[in-house]
Parts: C-alpha cells; sequence; structure tokens
C-alpha cells in the first residue's frame, strides 16, 4: 500500500487541501445535469474560462462544466496522479510537458499568450513611469518567484532590459503579488496583464516593451483519459473559436 | 499586641455575624461544627474573605480595609500550603524576602526559625519529602517569620495522624506560650481546642453562641453541640429553686435557680436498673434503650423516653442488665452531679 | 502457565473498540510523514541539505519561531492570567476571540494582518509615518505572523495551568506579605511552569510549521522572510524533490528539539 503512494500524490493531496485560494467549483448538485465536464486550468484563467464554461453549459444544456483553478504546475501533478480531468489549460508550455511527457495528452494548442505589465496601486506613490524606475532601491517591488510562471517571466524581461532589481518578495503566485500592490504594501510588481485587467479599479497596469522578450504561451489540450472525451474535445473547440478568443482578449490575454 | 474583631461576611443562605477579641499573648480558639463559619471568619481576618460589615482592629488600628499581605497577619493555613517548589527554607524566608530583607539576611532569619522548630537539618528539603509534622512545623515557622502582630491557625493539627498529633499538639503548644502577639486557633476539636487556647469561642451557624475559658465551657455547655463535645448530657428548662423542670422529668440539683436554666450532667452519672430502684425516687424515669455502643473502657448507652440522654455503664454492668435494643430500664441520675445554670 | 502471564492476563486484554481506532489514528498520523521518509532522495541527501538557502531557511525558521515563541510567552502569559484570575467584564467574549487565530485560515490572518499592521495598515501606517517602521517583507514581519497564529497555543495551555492551579497558595503567599506581582513571579509563575512550557513548546511547534500567514504579510525573500515552509512550498512548484528534503530537514529538528525538551524539562509525563 504504502510503496504504492508516491510522493508527488501525497504532495498534491497535501497541496489540495491547503490551497484555499485555488477552489474547484462545487459539483453538481443533480437536478437536470445528466453530463459533467471537469477543466483543470491556471488560476490566471478564472475569470475567462468561467465566463466560458457559462457559454458552454447553455449551448450543451444537460451539461454541467467543473472548474479546478489552481497552479499549473500543482494541476499538472495532479493529472499525473490520476485526477479526473477532461481538458487541462495550463499557463506555461513546460507544465503541459509534464502531462504530454506521461502520456496523457498529446498535441496541445497555444491558444493565448499572456505578457507582464508593471502594476502600480491606483494613485502610484512611487510615481512609476518604466521598467527602470524599478531599480531605485527606495521602491518596494514585488516579483512572482522564479519557480514560478509569472517569476521566470519577469526574470526574463528584467534580463531583456538588463536590469537588476532586488525585491522586497517574491510571491507563491501572481494573484498573491498582485494583493501586495493592491493593499499599497509594495509600490510595484511584474505581473500579467490579465490580472491587472481583473483588479481594475484597484491597481493601474503599466506596458513596457522588455515585456516582448517574456511572452507566455498557454497551452490547452483534452486529455486522453478523459472521462467525456467528445465534451473535451468540444470545450477546446470553444476556447479556440472566435467567441473564446472574444472572452480571452476582454480579459487581457493576446491572440498566439 | 490586641484584636477586636466584630467579623460580618454575607453569602447566599449563610450570614457570618460573630465578634471576639484577642489580647496580646492569648490564645484564642474558634470552636464549633462543620459549615459554622469557623474558617470564614478566619479567612476574614487574613483579608482573603472581603467583610460585608463590621471591623477588624490590631492594636487599636483598623486594618480590614487592608489587603492580607499589609495586614501583618500570620496564617497556618490547614494544609499548610508550603510552596512546593521553594525547600523548607526558602519557604519560611520567603515572608522576610517580602518584607523587603536581601536573600542572605532572609535566609538567616528562616534557618533561626527552623532551628527553634527542630528542623535545622531539614532546611533544604522540599515540602513534597516532609512528613505532616515536619510540614506542620515548616508552616508554623514560616507565619512566624513575619513576625506577626496576630497568628491564625486553621485546623493546625487535623492533617495529622493521632499519634503525630499528640505530639504536634504539646509543641505548639509551647511555640504559642512563647509567642507574645494574639493567637486566634479554628478549630472543630475540642480537645485541641482545649489544650491549646486560654479562651473558646463556640461558633455554630455563623453565631457565637458560647465564650469561655476552657474549664467553663466544658463544665456549663450552652448548646447540644458543645455538650456532645464535652461529653455531658445538656437540657433547658425552667428552675424553681433546687428543682429544675425539663418536660416531664423534674431534675433536683445542688444550684438554687429560678427561671430559665440549664440542667447537665456526665452520661457516667445515670444509673440504669432493670427493674425500679428503691429509695431516692428523684431524678429517676422510664427509658427506652436505643442504641448501645462502645466508649472508651465503658459502654454508652443511648436512651429515649421523656428526654433523650447518654449512660455510660461497666462492661459488666452491662452485661448484668442485659442490655438490647427496645429493652425499657429505668434511669436515674445522681443530684450531687447535676449542674444547674442560669441560661 | 508462568506466575507474571497469568498475573497480567485480565489486565492485557484491551477492548477493541477502543484498540481498533487507537491503531487507525496512530497510523493516520504516521504514515504520511513515513511517506515521506520513503520516497526521499537520500542519496542526494546529504549535498541536497548543504546547499546554503536549506541551511539560510532552517536557520531562519528556528529564529523566527524562537522569537516568536518568545513573544508570545511576554504578551500570552500576562493574557492568560487576566482571564484567568480577575472578573474582567466580556471575559467569555475575550477568551472566544482569542481563539479566532486558531480558526482563521492563515491565509486570511495574514491579509488581516496586512490591513492592520501594513505599511498602508490601520497602525501600520502610524508606525511608517512616525517611526518609518514598516513590518511586511521583514524578519520582524515572520515573528508578527508566526507569533499571531500561534499565540492562542501558549495563552490556552497557561490559562488551562492557572485555572488547575491550587489558588489557596497565592492566597498563602500574600498572607506572608507578597505583592501580587511578587505572588505571581515567585508563586504562580513556578507552580504553572509545566504549563507554560507545554504551552510555549506547542507555540514554538507551530510557529515553525507557519505557512500561510507568513507568506502572506511578509512575502518570501530568501535570507529574510523565507522560512522552510515557504521554501517547500515553492520547490514544491518545480522539485518535489526538493520539497521532500526540506520537508524532512524541517521535520527532523522540530523532532530532535521537542524530543530534547520533554526530555529536559517535562520528564516522563
Amino acid at each position: 500500500m504504502l510503496r504504492r503512494l508516491s510522493p508527488a500524490a501525497i504532495l498534491a493531496s497535501v497541496l489540495s487541501l491547503a490551497a484555499c485560494g485555488s477552489s474547484s467549483d462545487a459539483p453538481a448538485s443533480g437536478s437536470g445535469a445528466s453530463k459533467s465536464l471537469t477543466v483543470f486550468a491556471a488560476a490566471s484563467l478564472t475569470e475567462s474560462f468561467t465566463e466560458l464554461g457559462k457559454q458552454f453549459e447553455s449551448t450543451h444544456s444537460g451539461t454541467k462544466v467543473t472548474f479546478n483553478f489552481g497552479s499549473s504546475a500543482t494541476l499538472a501533478q495532479q493529472i499525473t496522479q490520476g485526477a479526473p480531468a477532461d481538458v487541462f489549460a495550463a499557463a506555461s508550455p513546460a507544465t503541459m510537458k509534464t502531462v504530454t511527457d506521461a502520456g496523457l495528452a498529446s498535441s496541445p494548442t497555444v491558444f493565448v499568450k499572456n505578457t507582464l505589465q508593471i502594476a502600480v496601486p491606483e494613485d502610484n506613490p512611487a510615481k512609476i513611469e518604466s521598467l527602470k524606475d524599478l531599480i531605485d532601491p527606495k521602491v518596494k517591488v514585488a516579483l512572482c518567484a522564479e519557480q514560478v510562471p509569472c517569476g521566470a517571466a519577469a526574470i526574463k524581461a528584467l534580463d531583456a532590459a538588463g536590469l537588476k532589481v532586488t525585491p522586497v518578495t517574491l510571491e507563491q503566485d501572481v494573484k498573491a503579488t498582485l494583493t501586495k500592490v493592491e493593499l499599497g504594501e509594495v509600490d510595484a510588481a511584474l505581473v500579467y496583464r490579465t490580472d491587472v485587467i481583473a483588479a481594475k479599479g484597484k491597481v493601474k497596469g503599466i506596458d513596457f516593451p522588455e515585456a516582448a522578450q517574456a511572452v507566455n504561451d498557454y497551452p490547452i489540450a483534452a486529455l486522453g483519459k478523459a472521462p467525456e472525451p467528445g465534451l473535451a474535445k468540444q470545450f477546446v473547440d470553444l476556447v479556440l473559436s472566435q467567441q473564446g478568443r472574444d472572452v480571452l482578449t476582454k480579459a487581457g490575454f493576446r491572440a498566439p | 499586641m490586641s484584636l477586636h474583631a466584630h467579623l460580618v461576611v454575607e453569602r447566599p443562605a449563610f450570614r457570618l455575624d460573630v465578634e471576639f477579641h484577642a489580647a496580646a499573648g492569648e490564645v484564642v480558639a474558634v470552636l464549633g461544627p462543620n459549615g459554622a463559619g469557623k474558617t470564614t471568619a478566619l479567612r476574614a481576618l487574613a483579608g482573603l474573605v472581603p467583610l460585608s460589615g463590621g471591623h477588624i482592629e490590631l492594636d487599636g488600628a483598623q486594618v480590614h480595609h487592608l489587603p492580607p499581605e499589609r495586614r501583618g497577619i500570620g496564617v497556618v493555613f490547614q494544609d499548610y500550603l508550603l510552596f512546593p517548589h521553594l525547600s523548607a527554607l526558602d519557604n519560611v524566608a520567603f515572608g522576610p524576602r517580602c518584607r523587603g530583607l536581601g536573600k542572605a539576611e532572609a535566609r538567616r532569619v528562616a534557618a533561626e526559625l527552623l532551628d527553634r522548630v527542630g528542623l535545622a537539618d531539614h532546611a533544604h528539603v522540599r515540602p513534597g519529602r516532609l512528613s505532616g509534622g515536619q510540614a506542620q512545623r515548616v508552616a508554623l515557622a514560616r507565619a512566624l517569620a513575619v513576625r506577626p502582630r496576630l497568628l491564625l491557625l486553621d485546623e493546625p493539627l487535623a492533617a495529622l495522624d493521632a499519634h503525630t498529633r499528640l505530639e504536634i499538639r504539646a509543641e505548639l503548644r509551647r511555640h504559642l506560650a512563647g509567642f507574645d502577639g494574639a493567637a486566634v486557633l479554628v478549630t472543630h476539636d475540642p480537645l485541641d481546642a482545649m489544650v491549646l487556647a486560654h479562651r473558646l469561642v463556640v461558633v455554630e451557624n455563623g453565631s457565637v453562641v458560647q465564650t469561655g475559658t476552657p474549664g467553663e465551657v466544658a463544665r456549663h455547655p450552652r448548646t447540644d453541640y458543645v455538650a456532645r463535645l464535652v461529653g455531658l448530657n445538656l437540657y433547658r428548662g425552667e428552675a424553681d429553686g433546687n428543682r429544675v423542670t425539663v418536660g416531664d422529668v423534674v431534675f433536683s440539683s445542688a444550684e438554687r435557680l429560678t427561671g430559665p436554666a440549664f440542667v447537665a450532667f456526665p452520661p457516667s452519672a445515670v444509673a440504669l436498673y432493670r427493674s425500679r430502684p428503691d429509695g431516692s425516687p428523684r431524678n429517676l424515669w422510664r427509658a427506652v434503650i436505643d442504641g448501645i455502643e462502645r466508649h472508651g473502657d465503658n459502654v454508652r448507652v443511648h436512651l429515649r423516653g421523656p428526654i433523650t440522654l447518654a449512660a455510660d455503664v461497666t462492661p459488666s454492668a452491662a452485661a448484668d442488665l442485659d442490655l438490647t435494643p427496645g429493652r425499657e430500664v429505668w434511669a436515674a441520675v445522681k443530684a450531687t452531679e447535676t449542674h444547674a445554670y442560669p441560661a | 502457565m508462568t506466575g507474571p502471564a497469568r498475573g497480567r492476563g485480565p489486565r492485557a486484554r484491551l477492548p477493541w473498540p477502543l484498540l481498533v481506532p487507537a491503531v487507525a489514528g496512530l497510523a493516520f498520523l504516521v504514515l504520511p510523514p513515513a511517506g515521506l521518509l520513503v520516497r526521499a532522495p537520500w542519496r542526494t541527501l546529504p549535498q541536497r541539505l548543504a546547499e546554503p538557502r536549506v541551511l539560510e531557511a532552517l536557520r531562519l525558521s528556528l529564529v523566527t519561531a524562537t522569537i516568536a515563541t518568545a513573544v508570545c510567552l511576554l504578551l500570552g502569559v500576562p493574557l492568560a492570567w487576566l482571564l484567568a484570575r480577575t472578573t474582567l467584564p466580556g471575559r467569555r467574549l475575550l477568551r472566544a476571540l482569542i481563539t479566532v487565530p486558531l480558526v482563521l485560515p492563515p491565509v486570511v490572518g495574514g491579509v488581516a494582518l496586512l490591513l492592520v499592521l501594513g505599511r498602508r495598515g490601520l497602525v501600520g501606517q502610524w508606525l511608517y509615518d512616525a517611526f518609518g517602521v514598516s513590518l511586511p517583507f521583514t524578519t520582524a514581519g515572520v515573528v508578527c505572523a508566526e507569533a499571531f497564529v500561534a499565540m492562542p497555543f501558549l495563552v490556552i495551555a497557561v490559562e488551562g495551568a492557572l485555572r488547575a492551579a491550587d489558588q489557596r497558595y497565592e492566597e498563602a503567599a500574600a498572607t506572608l506579605g507578597a505583592s501580587r506581582w511578587t505572588v505571581f513571579r515567585r508563586v504562580t509563575l513556578p507552580m504553572v511552569a509545566p504549563g507554560v512550557l507545554a504551552g510555549a513548546v506547542l507555540c514554538w511547534a507551530r510557529a515553525l510549521g507557519e505557512f500561510g500567514a507568513t507568506i502572506t504579510f511578509a512575502g518570501n525573500f530568501p535570507g529574510r522572510t523565507q522560512t522552510m515552509p515557504l521554501a517547500v512550498y515553492l520547490a514544491l512548484e518545480t522539485d518535489p524533490d526538493a520539497a521532500i528534503v526540506l520537508s524532512l530537514a524541517l521535520l527532523a529538528v522540530s523532532v530532535i528539539v521537542l524530543a530534547a525538551l520533554r526530555d529536559r524539562w517535562v520528564g516522563t509525563a
């Protein structure tokens, strides 16, 4: 029994307990919904995929779409440990690769890309205008940890600009990074455009040219062992369609 | 160093209202049954229970508004309450330290006191390893170490076994004799009270029912409780000359009185007969045996009839009389051993 | 049929309605850590452990948990005393409030700390303006977050010990002339010392494992605010083996410290 428990399985279950920020929607209560589609998607897709899920349900009566939003790496681990998912949408090709390497999905498609922006509090207390303003030691900067995609992207962008920034914190995910900006605890952070748009009214986004050097591709794939392969394919199609693109663009994503 | 106390403590369903005094060098025993309010009175003196009324005066100064730590009153608690984490020496030195003495000086005072109670060689022992008698002596030394104006002792011997008790009682008497302040002792044991105290204050149901020297109280009990404590039969009746009428029974006594009076006599003054004895018919009535028990070397017979009483007979007399519960006997009391005094 | 065996016979029969769940409970608690041991990359363990960032995180964890425990003792013991020994109005409400950090998701606790002690927080704003002090993203912030989450354990343990302690000893001390402060210092505290120690150990263990409030309030920066649990969490993103190594290191150190404390002070209790 013990031998069959891989560490990743243990950790994945611990994580799913610990990850109180990323919630999976409650399963269908059974009234009318005869079919269920389970989508594992990167946390940054929360708003746009929830919207697309509603659209999908309206055109597929009797189908309930359930989402599990979370860190792409965590989701990938859950899938490789046998979590019953139909679709996986990751925030980076690397995390998708874990799933394809395990033979659980083939031919993922990049459906959007996300770029970085400088997020500053609405009143922009440190008067940030460009990336090089972040090197001032008096400016408190939050970055994502290098282990998570937004952190890796931030490093890439800063390297491309040839700037050395000393952050006060390396946050565990992009939402946590953004929270620090929203609360005014830092003067600036590098986060995704989509996150800035989702936090509209609380933070301001500033574009910078080096962001082009650190584009994040979002791949999506229907999973090989999907309990509902037909629905899975249809959902992927919806995401790739013009209709899907409209929703995603509105959320700040860019077409691939 | 004298104490004048009028203690009023109101509790739901209980009211303590007692007044007494103790002169310098005097030992007063507050005697009473369980629940009479003795311990409450002692705690009130120490400042551990607030007064609802009355006053406490030490050497003419009111102290009842002071917190316990500023009253200058030493207390020996019932189960001693020696601090378990401190050695005997540091227990005794605790008080002097609190009164501002340096550590070394406090320990010197404590060592002296421990020596006085014969425990110099136990100075570094923790209370957990002391015998009951030793703990009692440490507790006494600890209370005396603060040079109290008033010393309170709460059932100081109750936690000891019979043998140790005898020894410690005698020793305590000696220490109390050497104490120049006033001492108040709370106990439910008449023997402790009689041996240790100069004066008794008997408390029942929160009130003082009798005060006096041990001799006075023993001879002239005024309540059933005291009578039982001192081993007397006690009745309240109406006196007219040498006769005291208690219900249907008429006692003749040596004293001449008029009006309400007590009659008291020891159980040994009662003689029992199977049939009506000849001769003087006074102090004689029929009674039914209620119960029989051993009492020292004698047999104590509990009787009911016009009055309930206890009679002591020798075991041989008991055998001759064939005493069994329910049997009817004649009881007679010698007039010379019957005491009458005003109620 | 040996004597001792016969003598022990009647007591050796344990009732199965107790035994079965007890064993299940034990397995439930022991197996997950055992799983970590089984799956640990033992071969690369030494060099992984010797990495500076691991040692740094471990050192920071131990230092902050210890300081947080000291802070909890300093503030929590008097608080427990207040709850146990005074007739403060609204004491029950107070006690309920104190347990809030126990039930609050630590991440929420971290956000709450930011709202109060952050640079723009209710109190933090004033601290920042008056003294230029800002707690988030500092080691002091880590201590703050850990103390916030761990203090209820200490307060509850000490309050329980104070309630169980015989107050008559305090009265005895008062009659000997001790002020309330002296009574507390020389009688109450030594008598509840085992309870205080037990509370401090729980508090320290909780602080050592603290994650949510710390990462939310103090952020994550190696050497300054990245404690072991944070390092474990981030390692999980890319390198589960590293996460196991870090977890084992934390586990080993805490077990060693707790076992040492137990032998030293708690005795066999």
